[in-house]
């Protein structure tokens, strides 16, 4: 263990702050602000520079206009910061209403111990992409008009957006506030989180479908735009349907880390049901891909667009849909028949890239594919995207450290346990490889 | 049996709140369908009808628009005919813009069409707007409301004409497109530009009236037109419209928009909204419910056991 700076403090011994007045709060605050272990790693290092680099370029988007860093246009007025990480980050952070959906309401117990993790990450997705969000907005300052100002326009499916994205994020810092109340030591606070546990699941849950489908929905604008082999009045649906395996995929890859890194940290009950875990997932994300791609069929046949397969956007859809898509169904039907974690473990890094490709194809590469000059991101929009997951993944790292979030979290006593060996590089490396 | 009142009242009070605070909110998006913007019966709204057979690029419209708007005055000058070498669309700077098209019927008689908003008398970009920046006015024009916008620009997303042009180059942008006049055609008065127009080319006047007038122009010049006004059914009908003397699509007009109003496009999903705010709560409490029931019987603890 790397010698820590303030080991987290035990309830009951004389040195811990009470968190219960401000000043102990405020002083447990500063205290769990200092950063632990050793600060130089050679990821640390590499990530510092993004952000530093990104916080220029930031500076300069907001001094100069849109126009001094991104290659957005008049015909192309969306780009990667919306289509990527807005569009492709929020299918990702599914797993969480999946996880909790399983967990909270069907009580599967057997994913219970991955849940924290996945809810932290949906969490944080959701703050970093509505940071990046901002970023996009011409008049960022004017984000509250949907919101608390005078001029809501109902008839908007992005005001829909708007407010089941804000609502969400509130739900999943209701679902993360258990660890933080076990780490601020707020007994009462964890109790009357308690109470509000299953309605919070269960708004979120029902704010999710909707959102991720609105998500869609909000190309549905745009039939003369967009590819006719993607445009479909199933958009929506195909959003929503393909967000939980986005979310199943992820959840398997960032669990394929935790359990390499982590392995003799994690608790008993985490290790012995791992491989269940991940041939569970693996089995949910290959009925969920197949009526994916049974409405992907129906769309195309329906749609008769059968001879535009041939062109060079239907071999590039073929790419998606075949490559990425199919291949993937069937490499986890395979996987299950055999109980391969490991080709679980490849199979959900394709259906990853698989979905990458789907929500580029939508927002950027098949929007206006007809045009002469097309849009690509400058380096700068790549290091801005790179720089807001950098940060994610500091804050990440910072919680993960120091809230009880991979441990169990029956009570207030194991966590000390299970946490505060966590060494900060083992942390970012594994969530920089599961991102 | 492990149903007692008590925590039936709980589970139906908590399902009721869900549903009221659903149907409080998607009792305001039900309406969306049915928003159309104020004058929804269309046929009043005030339009142009732009007769490209009378235009003769003359690019009085451009100017007095320019000067209406007090834009900056472009490089070239109004009166050269420099412009019309490549292709131009509007900018920030420039709502309104004439084109030259060769023309395949009297190659010596080049086409003219001007560009600029449609005023679609449903605009996709008022129903994409979610701070309704962008607003139909019951005269007909669509209007922009600067201090609303947060620059998101999905309504450059939704146009199907690509009018919408936004400030790349502002660190205060805004998105600027021909608003069609409104402090005019709001007191009776025609727009800057067909005030300027010398040749009769850009006709103002109720929509209504417009679209008789085109008819009949055609009908009574069947050599002269196409047999097509362009903008009477396009996605639902626009405020302004075009005839011309050869088919649409030669003169760079998209003729595969349909005739369905944009908002429709988005108008199933958004009455689909409220069912589902209300309708999912209720059933995964409902399954909660029967799931922390047969666990309690099992003599389990249920997920609040923690």
């Amino acid at each position: 263990m790397e010698s820590n700076v303030n080991p987290m403090p035990v309830p009951g011994q004389p040195e811990a702050p009470d968190t219960g007045t401000l000043k102990g709060f405020l002083q447990f605050l500063w205290q769990e602000l200092k950063p632990r272990g050793k600060v130089l790693t050679p990821f640390n290092i590499i990530t510092a520079i993004i952000i530093l680099g990104g916080i220029i370029i930031i500076a300069i988007r907001l001094a100069k206009g849109l126009g001094a860093v991104t290659n957005l246009s008049q015909t192309y007025p969306w780009g990667i910061w919306i289509g990527f990480d807005v569009v492709t980050g929020v299918a990702f952070a599914g797993g969480a209403y999946i996880l909790t959906f399983a967990v909270h309401i069907l009580k599967v117990k057997k994913y219970e111990p991955i849940v924290r993790a996945t809810v932290l990450n949906g969490f944080l997705a959701y703050v970093f992409y509505s940071g990046a969000l901002l970023l996009d907005l011409g008049r960022p300052w004017n984000v509250v008009n949907p919101i608390i100002g005078n001029a809501f326009g109902y008839g908007s499916v992005l005001f829909l957006v708007a407010w089941h994205f804000l609502l969400y994020t509130l739900c999943l810092f209701i679902e993360v506030s258990p660890a933080i109340a076990e780490w601020l030591k707020w007994v009462k606070a964890r109790r009357i989180i308690q109470k509000v546990t299953t309605a919070t699941i269960i708004l979120g849950v029902t704010l999710s479908t909707l959102h991720q489908a609105g998500l869609g929905a909000l190309f549905l604008t745009a039939p003369s735009k967009i590819h006719p082999l993607w445009y479909s009045s199933n958009i929506p649906v195909l959003f929503f349907i393909s967000s939980m395996f986005a979310g199943f995929s992820m959840i398997i890859i960032e669990s394929m880390f935790t359990h390499k890194i982590f392995s003799d940290r994690l608790d008993e009950h985490h290790r012995a049901s791992h491989n269940k875990i991940l041939l569970g997932l693996a089995k949910g994300s290959a009925s969920v891909m197949a009526a994916y791609l049974f409405l992907k069929v129906i769309d195309l046949t329906h749609g008769h667009q059968l001879g535009l397969l041939l062109t060079p956007m239907g071999l590039w859809y073929l790419v998606e849909v075949a490559g990425f898509t199919l291949l993937p169904l069937v490499l986890y039907v395979v996987a299950i028949r055999r109980q391969s974690v490991r080709l679980v473990q490849w199979t959900a890094l394709l259906t990853a890239i698989g979905v990458i490709l789907n929500r580029l194809n939508i927002s950027v590469i098949a929007f206006k594919w007809y045009e002469a000059v097309r849009y690509y991101p400058s380096w700068m929009e790549i290091w801005v995207t790179l720089a807001v997951i950098s940060m994610e993944l500091w804050v990440f790292q910072w919680v993960i450290n120091r809230m009880p979030i991979l441990g169990e979290h029956e009570d207030f006593k194991s966590e000390e346990k299970t946490l505060t060996n966590l060494n900060d590089g083992e942390v970012v490396r594994w969530k920089a490889s599961a991102s | 049996m492990a149903i007692n009142r008590r925590n039936f009242l709980k589970v139906a009070g908590a399902a009721g709140g869900i549903l009221l605070a659903g149907g409080a909110r998607s009792g305001r998006t039900a309406q969306t369908p049915q928003t159309p913007q104020t004058a929804g019966g269309s046929v009043e709204f005030y339009g142009i009808l732009i007769d490209t057979t009378k235009c003769i690029g003359c690019r009085a419209c451009e100017e007095a628009c320019n000067a209406k708007w007090s834009l900056p005055k472009p490089k070239v000058s109004f009166s050269s005919e420099s412009v019309f070498e490549k292709k131009r669309e509007t900018t920030p700077e420039a709502y309104l813009v004439v084109n030259r098209f060769p023309n395949a019927k009297s190659p010596d008689k080049p086409i003219f069409v001007r560009k600029q908003c449609m005023h679609c008398t449903e605009p996709s970009c008022a129903s994409a707007c979610l701070c309704k920046a962008m607003e139909k006015m019951p005269e007909g024009p669509t209007v922009y409301h600067k201090d609303r916008c947060m620059g998101c620009r999905y309504c450059m997303i939704s146009c199907p004409f690509d009018i919408p042009k936004f400030q790349y180059d502002s660190a205060s942008p805004f998105v600027k497109k021909c608003i069609g006049c409104p402090d005019r055609v709001a007191k009776g008065e025609q727009t800057a530009c067909a005030e300027a127009c010398p040749t009769g080319a850009t006709l103002f006047g109720k929509r209504r009236d417009l679209i008789e007038e085109a008819k009949k122009r055609i009908y009574e010049n069947p050599d002269r037109y196409y047999p097509h006004i362009y903008g009477e059914h396009e996605v639902g009908g626009t405020g302004y419209m075009y005839l011309s003397a050869v088919p649409f699509e030669k003169i760079d007009f998209r003729t595969d928009l349909g005739t369905k109003h944009y908002p429709e496009l988005t108008s199933g999903f958004l009455s689909s909204v409220p069912l589902v705010d209300i309708l999912w709560p209720a059933v995964l409490f409902g399954f909660n419910y029967l799931i922390s029931d047969k666990e309690e019987e099992g003599g389990k603890e249920n997920d609040h056991g923690e």
